[in-house]
């Protein structure tokens, strides 16, 4: 029976209780133990009642939890088995002493029974954070992580914003030290917050700091249904340092339960709502259908194209997820301008930026509607049932927007395509000239790019089309998965490549938060990992400089990845800015490139990869060695290995 | 040319027409490779003027330089303006040149990557 807090006893007096109350076995060499080592102290004492509230004079400050003491179990081992039972498989971390005693749990208890617990080591709690964004975003699930309080909750902050603007749930954890006289060293002190998950509240989905096993476990249970309710969002629990590390008061038999997941049903479309968008959609000459982080898993894509293809309509994908077949002939991502000014009925579906979907940009900075005049547009967006206030990550909120729907949009598909096809009349002749068009443009876009990647095709630094198809062809026979953001190559492998597969890309990071590649596509590779996949990931130099020990994670761990660095040898997205403000100045860009290029000297990411274990190739310039290189570096990858090549390419 | 002047200065306005009325400084093509990567031209539009999503194509087949002219000095979109101040009008030509020498690229059918990438059209 676990102990219940009385008024006036301080929290972790539970421990003092369970002893009072009964704890035999575990108790009896703690006392010996504490009297051994301190003879005459007043440990035995302290330890027969709740001890003293408040502050305790240092002359006589004890603890009651001495080193030293043997133990029969500890609670981390019941937070393990609560971890184990929401599903999750991985534990991410850089150690810290304020989680030791979960640590602890997971190498000696989680990875030696089964279902395994896997600890990755991790150099950076941003890495630890960053690879479970990663992960859920192939798993569909979330994966554990945890850091230090205070110091490690700060270094972990950027990844977890990044993970909240991007709708990913991953299952965090940090240490807490409830109790001031259980903090030890001076160390402990500075590792203490009255409210750790305070920090980063703005950008968590919940929180909690559950104040006995009872309540953790429960937390926990809680923690991760808010996770995967849409819109996904990290979430965190602070868990107490004594709670981990001490016993399970009353021993294994007050082990608490561990609680019973639900499954979860993210709300959809009322059937009124549902009949309106059908009709609408069915009816409209030009009907658009934006899909943003629409498809949460490989049924959300199939519905998605069903949709588009049952109403014969134009798609564009935000990219922030594999929204819609690349080479699906209903793919007009690159007309989408076009399109959305001839629209009678523009669909988003989970917009991101809903403002951005209807306005446009003049030279000037104003903005101008970009939608027709006579069209209706419809959100369905989970993210409206979670608004936050501080962070304002949902963009501008557009008066142009005529149906928004507060609901979860792959939920809300089965639906309308039911109603859909019941609305379609029998005569399908306008739709199939329609899909007729659609695929003629998209042929053309096609033709497009391959003409405009013929340029440069052979220059030194190696160009974005030409690095995009020298991977393609090493890839293109393989299950692969591409886990960086295709934009910082100007999206050569969305224009040219064919993907269909949910798992084949998986966006950014959500906030564009740099250093979130190098781990977040490690901890995707850990999810591909099992089902035999090539994982590869596009690392810009200045990114993968932000968290260099990732590559000695991906070594230590033997999770096959193919690292290919863009080695632009610059923060390039700001040099181009720097551009931008200086001759706005009239002030030239003779100096624009300082504090924006990494050169001087070049840092050799080969020589680095290679010192931490990694297999390497480059700095690679003439483009003809691409090719080899990379075929012998995926052959390392499929020997279960990372591996990486350093190219020297053009900034887009 | 005269096409192309109406064309641009219907895009751009009346002001613009002065800068078309400019006539174009002898280029030196050398200097103007150099300059195109000092002055910053290479980060947007790639070193051989291929493009990229954050500038357009410059190269092969240059627009005329008192097109090109008014599009520097007077950038509509995103690109950054570069005056006389800041880029002469020499300077300008010789970048200008330096586009003009650049040559034609191999066709999609000499290129087996590309043309191989045609067979995952559905």
């Amino acid at each position: 029976m676990e102990y219940e807090p009385k008024q006036g006893v301080q929290r972790r007096g539970f421990l003092k209780g369970a002893a009072v109350g009964g704890l035999t076995a575990a108790v009896a060499p703690l006392t010996t133990v504490a009297q051994q080592n301190d003879a005459g102290s007043n440990t035995t004492a302290v330890r027969e009642g709740p001890r003293n509230v408040g502050a305790t004079p240092p002359n006589v400050e004890t603890t009651d939890r001495p080193e030293g003491v043997v133990l029969a179990s500890g609670g981390s081992d019941y937070m393990v088995d609560v971890i184990r039972a929401l599903g999750i498989e991985y534990f991410a971390a850089t150690p810290g002493n304020t989680f030791m005693g979960l640590h602890e749990s997971v190498v000696n208890y989680g990875m030696t029974t089964a279902p395994n617990l896997r600890f990755i080591t991790t150099m950076h709690e941003e890495a630890s954070v960053a690879m479970a964004h990663g992960y859920a975003k192939i798993e569909g699930k979330p994966m554990a992580c945890a850091f230090h309080a205070t110091v490690g909750t700060q270094h972990a902050a950027m990844a977890i914003y990044n993970a909240y603007c991007d709708r990913v749930p991953i299952f965090m954890m940090t240490g807490a030290g409830i109790e001031a006289d259980k903090r030890k060293s001076t160390v402990e002190w500075s590792h203490t917050v009255v409210d750790g998950p305070g920090m980063v509240r703005d950008f968590t989905k919940w929180d909690d700091t559950p104040g006995n096993l009872t309540g953790f476990g429960e937390s926990a249970a809680r923690a991760w249904r808010f996770a995967m309710t849409p819109p996904y969002g990290p979430v965190l629990l602070a868990v107490d340092v004594p709670m981990q590390e001490d016993e399970i008061p009353g021993g294994e038999a007050g082990r608490p339960p561990v609680p019973k997941l639900p499954s979860i049903h993210p709300p959809s479309a009322d059937a009124n709502t549902v009949r309106e968008i059908a009709r609408l959609l069915v009816n409209a000459e030009h009907p658009v259908i934006s899909v943003d982080r629409c498809a949460r898993t490989p049924a959300g894509l199939q519905m998605t194209v069903e949709l588009a293809e049952l109403l014969a309509a134009p798609v564009s994908d935000s990219g922030n997820r594999m929204g819609f077949p690349w080479r699906h002939p209903l793919n007009q991502g690159r007309r989408f301008g076009e399109l959305r000014r001839q629209a009678d009925v523009l669909l988003a579906l989970e917009p991101g930026n809903p403002f951005g979907l209807v306005t446009s940009g003049n030279p000037d900075g104003t903005l101008r509607r970009a939608l027709g005049d006579k069209a209706t547009s419809i959100t369905i967006s989970s993210a409206d049932l979670y608004p936050k206030g501080n962070y304002q990550n949902l963009q501008r909120y557009a008066d142009m927007v005529d149906m928004a729907i507060q609901a979860d949009a792959q939920a809300t598909l089965p639906f309308l395509i039911e109603e859909v096809k019941r609305l379609l009349p029998a005569s399908r002749s306008k739709y199939e000239a329609r899909a007729r068009a659609f695929a003629d443009n998209h042929k053309q876009d096609f033709e497009a790019s391959l003409d405009a990647a013929r340029y440069g095709w052979d220059a030194t630094p190696i160009s974005m089309p030409r690095l995009a198809m020298e991977m393609y062809e090493v890839m293109k026979t393989e299950d692969w998965s591409l886990l960086s953001h295709h934009y910082w190559q100007s999206s050569w492998s969305q224009r040219l490549w064919d993907a269909d597969k949910h798992h084949q890309f998986i966006g950014g990071s959500g906030a564009d938060g740099v250093g979130y590649t190098s781990p977040a596509s490690l901890g995707a590779a850990l999810a591909n990992q099992k089902y035999g996949r090539l994982s590869v990931a596009v690392v810009g130099d200045g990114d993968l400089m932000f968290g260099p020990g990732t590559l000695w994670t991906a070594a230590h761990e033997q999770i096959p990845i193919l690292y290919i660095v863009h080695n632009n040898r610059a923060y390039h997205q700001e040099i181009m800015q720097m551009q931008a403000i200086s001759n706005r100045r009239q002030r030239g860009v003779d100096r624009a490139a300082i504090g924006c290029v990494i050169t001087d000297p070049d840092i050799n990411y080969a020589m680095l990869a290679r010192s931490m274990g990694v297999y390497s190739e480059g700095p690679i310039e003439n483009p003809r060695d691409l090719g080899p290189a990379l075929r012998r570096a995926v052959a390392q990858v499929r020997k279960g290995e990372p591996a990486l090549i350093d190219v020297v390419s053009q900034g887009r | 040319m005269p096409f192309i002047k109406a064309l641009v200065a219907a895009c751009l306005g009346v002001s613009s027409v002065i800068a078309l009325a400019q006539e174009a400084p002898d280029g030196d093509a050398r200097r103007g490779q150099k300059l195109f990567v000092a002055d910053g031209c290479y980060q947007c539009h790639g070193y051989q003027g291929q493009g990229s999503n954050a500038g357009s194509k410059l190269a092969p087949n240059p627009l005329p330089y008192a097109a090109m002219a008014v599009l520097v000095r007077q950038p509509r979109a995103r690109m950054p303006a570069y005056s006389s101040t800041i880029l002469p009008d020499q300077d300008l030509a010789d970048i200008h040149a330096y586009l003009a020498t650049i040559p034609r690229a191999k066709a999609v059918d000499d290129i087996p990557l590309l043309r191989g990438a045609r067979s995952t059209l559905p």
